[in-house]
């Protein structure tokens, strides 16, 4: 095992990948000889050539439109594009084709793809940068949505999106790009699409958080314990299809949930979460569920960005209003 | 320092070698064996005759809204006919004639244009794409089906369709511009038919062709008469040649027209004079043709009678089958098969819900005509 940045480990998986499978290669802007401008496709043009790292033209739509007719084909392309914020311009291939041919040609053709893309805040970019849209695309039919959290789940997550035979949509965190290392194993490692995980366990509080806001939800779940409160957290991983049966399984422990995301709040993952714990677990609530959320704003610049993302400090005291009903 | 010319290596063509009248250039004439003439003249003569009953069927209430090709038959048939069966057809919309030619029933035609899913199952036999409805879309899976072919190293080409309208999304851009950096095997086929619903032509772009376009993205690129077939497939043989041949790909414009109206939704009356569809109707590409297979002396009065009554009858016995396959079962529960390779819970219980719900409904029906029979 080695100590990985989540760089290092989508670097690991796509590299892999690509070993195992002479059908994956990846397209995007800058991915070949300078390996990404977050450096996650770094060498791998040394390795597989530039036919299988390819170096588009800068042209968002042409990088989805591409891979959904390499994909059809029968290829397997993963897509880099370069930030979240430029994927609107490809929204419509996403959309009208990839999500949809195997629907319209009744499992005749398929679209295998994946959509990498750096989401959110938190790192002082340049505006158009810094956005959380994921419920866009997890409000697309035919499309799956992950956004993983750590070194780790990010790499297994990666490989598990590259071998689904459907369009993936794959929002990398940025903000934990080298916000840290964990051990990741050199030997191949999947994890299911479609599934939460509980990473923290409690009896009075479920905490549900995704992506980026995984760190600040876990210190906040550390200071809890500190007063006596267990908090347990649910890292979603898959935004959609939702699994909503571990949450629904805490709730009935805890009665009380605060949903963190950093997307702004109406529409939002969160509303969707807080629908499925309505209906799940209805008679079991003992509170509000409460959302800590960005704002329905444009993120700001960051020199006021900090009062836009949710932090610790938030999600503490969205935690102890609801624990004290 | 001075300003000095450029030099733009790539020059362009406008090609014609049937005149209205179905006189051929001699010095121009394709070489084409008279059972492929003649193969090529039902087939367009079966894109005109379905097209026109599809519209009676349409007004008629039997079908939904479809949009008519009518007058593009020389432009879809000149160019598709060079397409192998590996080889891929990525279609717009308005191509009938020519998936009709790669094999898509008529009856999958009117499955699809009276709202069956059935409609969008391409054949297994078949490696084309379903039509595209969002406009130019379709042009970016050609350059990418394009570049897998390529990758893979398989000899097979690919063929897109798109009408001038369609030339002015990004898509299109995108598309050939992709295609030609990386050289992939892809012949792009413009139907100029001068309209898109109520914009003319000049309204799409200030560009004297559409051809020139290929010339800004460094790939050949050629007009010609879309309603002469022989120019249309002089042309496009050459571009097919110069895709299996690792060339790259080529950009053809076919000027033609748009007959009739955009959609049987659309009334062209409303933008687009008389006298100009008139003219257009003068220059049809069908009764060119059989001129010169008259002159040929491949087609006299009988062989025309004879392709025309079995073209008739191919389309009649299409009807009958889709309508008796409208008129059997259409479980609704089949929207949800194929959303994804295998459905995720939340979907299964809302396909539950609509199990259910259904069930509920038809015992409650059930129960009704009970009462009242």
């Amino acid at each position: 095992m080695a100590k990985m940045t989540m760089v290092q480990a989508l670097n690991l998986a796509l590299k892999q990948e690509m070993t195992r499978d002479d059908s994956v290669l990846i397209l995007g802007e800058d991915v070949g000889p300078d390996g990404g401008v977050f450096r996650v496709t770094d060498t791998l043009i040394d390795e597989f050539g530039p036919e299988r790292v390819i170096d588009t033209p800068l042209a968002e739509a042409a990088i989805a439109g591409m891979a959904v007719g390499m994909a059809v084909y029968g290829l397997r392309p993963v897509c880099e594009i370069q930030f979240s914020g430029f994927a609107y311009q490809n929204f419509h291939q996403i959309e009208n084709h990839a999500a949809r041919m195997r629907w319209r040609t009744r499992g005749r053709l398929t679209v295998p793809m994946v959509m990498r893309a750096p989401y959110g805040g938190g790192v002082r970019a340049l505006e158009h940068h810094s956005e959380s849209r994921e419920a866009y695309w997890a409000h697309t039919p035919g499309l799956k949505m992950v956004i993983p959290s750590s070194p780790r789940n990010a790499r297994a997550l990666l490989a598990a999106a590259i071998r689904d035979p459907d369009p993936v949509i794959f929002y990398e965190p940025k903000a934990l790009y080298r916000a840290f290392r964990e051990e990741v194993p050199e030997a191949e490692e999947l994890m299911e699409i479609g599934r939460s995980q509980c990473i923290r366990q409690g009896d009075d509080l479920t905490m549900i958080a995704y992506g980026a806001m995984i760190p600040p939800t876990m210190e906040a779940a550390g200071q809890l314990e500190q007063e006596g409160i267990e908090a347990e957290v649910i890292d979603l991983l898959t935004i959609s299809p939702l699994d909503d049966s571990l949450m629904i399984e805490s709730i009935k422990k805890t009665g009380r949930a605060v949903i963190i995301h950093e997307a702004p709040r109406s529409f939002g993952p969160g509303a969707e979460i807080i629908s499925r714990l309505m209906e799940g677990a209805f008679y079991y609530l003992e509170a509000p569920l409460v959302r800590v959320t960005g704002y329905d704003i444009v993120i700001p610049y960051f020199s006021r960005e900090k009062a836009y993302m949710p932090d610790v400090k938030r999600i503490l005291e969205a935690a102890r209003a609801t624990l004290n009903i | 320092m001075p300003r000095t010319p450029i030099e733009i290596k790539e020059s362009l063509e406008h090609l014609a070698i049937l005149n209205e009248h179905g006189e051929v250039d001699v010095a121009l004439e394709p070489e084409i064996s008279r059972e492929r003439l003649l193969e090529l003249y039902r087939a367009m003569l079966l894109g005109r005759r379905f097209d026109e009953r599809m519209l009676d069927l349409q007004r008629q209430g039997r079908i939904g809204t479809f949009p008519p090709i009518k007058g593009q038959e020389a432009a879809q048939m000149g160019s598709i006919v060079h397409l192998k069966e590996n080889d891929w057809l990525v279609p717009a919309f308005r191509e009938t004639a020519a998936e009709i030619w790669r094999g898509r029933s008529l009856e999958s035609v009117l499955l699809y244009y009276n709202g069956f899913n059935e409609g969008t199952i391409i054949p297994d036999h078949q490696k084309d794409l379903p039509m595209a409805v969002p406009v130019g879309s379709q042009i970016l899976h050609a350059t990418g089906v394009g570049y897998a072919a390529k990758y893979r190293n398989r000899g097979d080409i690919v063929m897109t369709y798109f009408g001038d309208g369609a030339t002015s999304e990004g898509d299109f851009h995108e598309g050939l511009n992709c295609a030609a950096v990386y050289q992939v095997p892809v012949v792009f086929i413009c139907q100029n038919n001068q309209w898109a619903i109520s914009i003319p032509l000049k309204q799409q772009t200030r560009s004297g062709t559409i051809a020139q376009k290929a010339l800004a993205y460094g790939m050949p690129g050629i007009q010609v008469d879309g309603n002469d077939v022989l120019a249309v497939y002089a042309a496009t043989a050459e571009a097919v040649e110069r895709a299996r041949n690792g060339g790259g790909p080529t950009l053809i414009e076919c000027v033609t027209y748009r007959v009739m109206m955009h959609t049987t939704a659309d009334d062209p009356k409303r933008y687009r004079s008389e006298e100009e569809v008139e003219q257009w109707r003068q220059k049809c590409p069908i009764s060119r043709f059989e001129g010169y297979l008259r002159q040929k002396g491949f087609l006299d009065d009988a062989g025309c009678a004879e392709i025309e009554s079995a073209v008739l009858d191919q389309i009649q016995t299409a009807i009958h089958k889709a309508e008796q396959q409208m008129a059997g079962p259409c479980d609704p529960l089949e929207m949800f098969d194929h959303v994804f390779e295998s459905l995720p819970a939340p979907i299964a219980r809302q396909k539950e819900e609509v199990t259910k719900y259904l069930a509920k409904q038809a015992s409650a029906k059930g129960q009704k005509e009970g009462r009242h029979g």
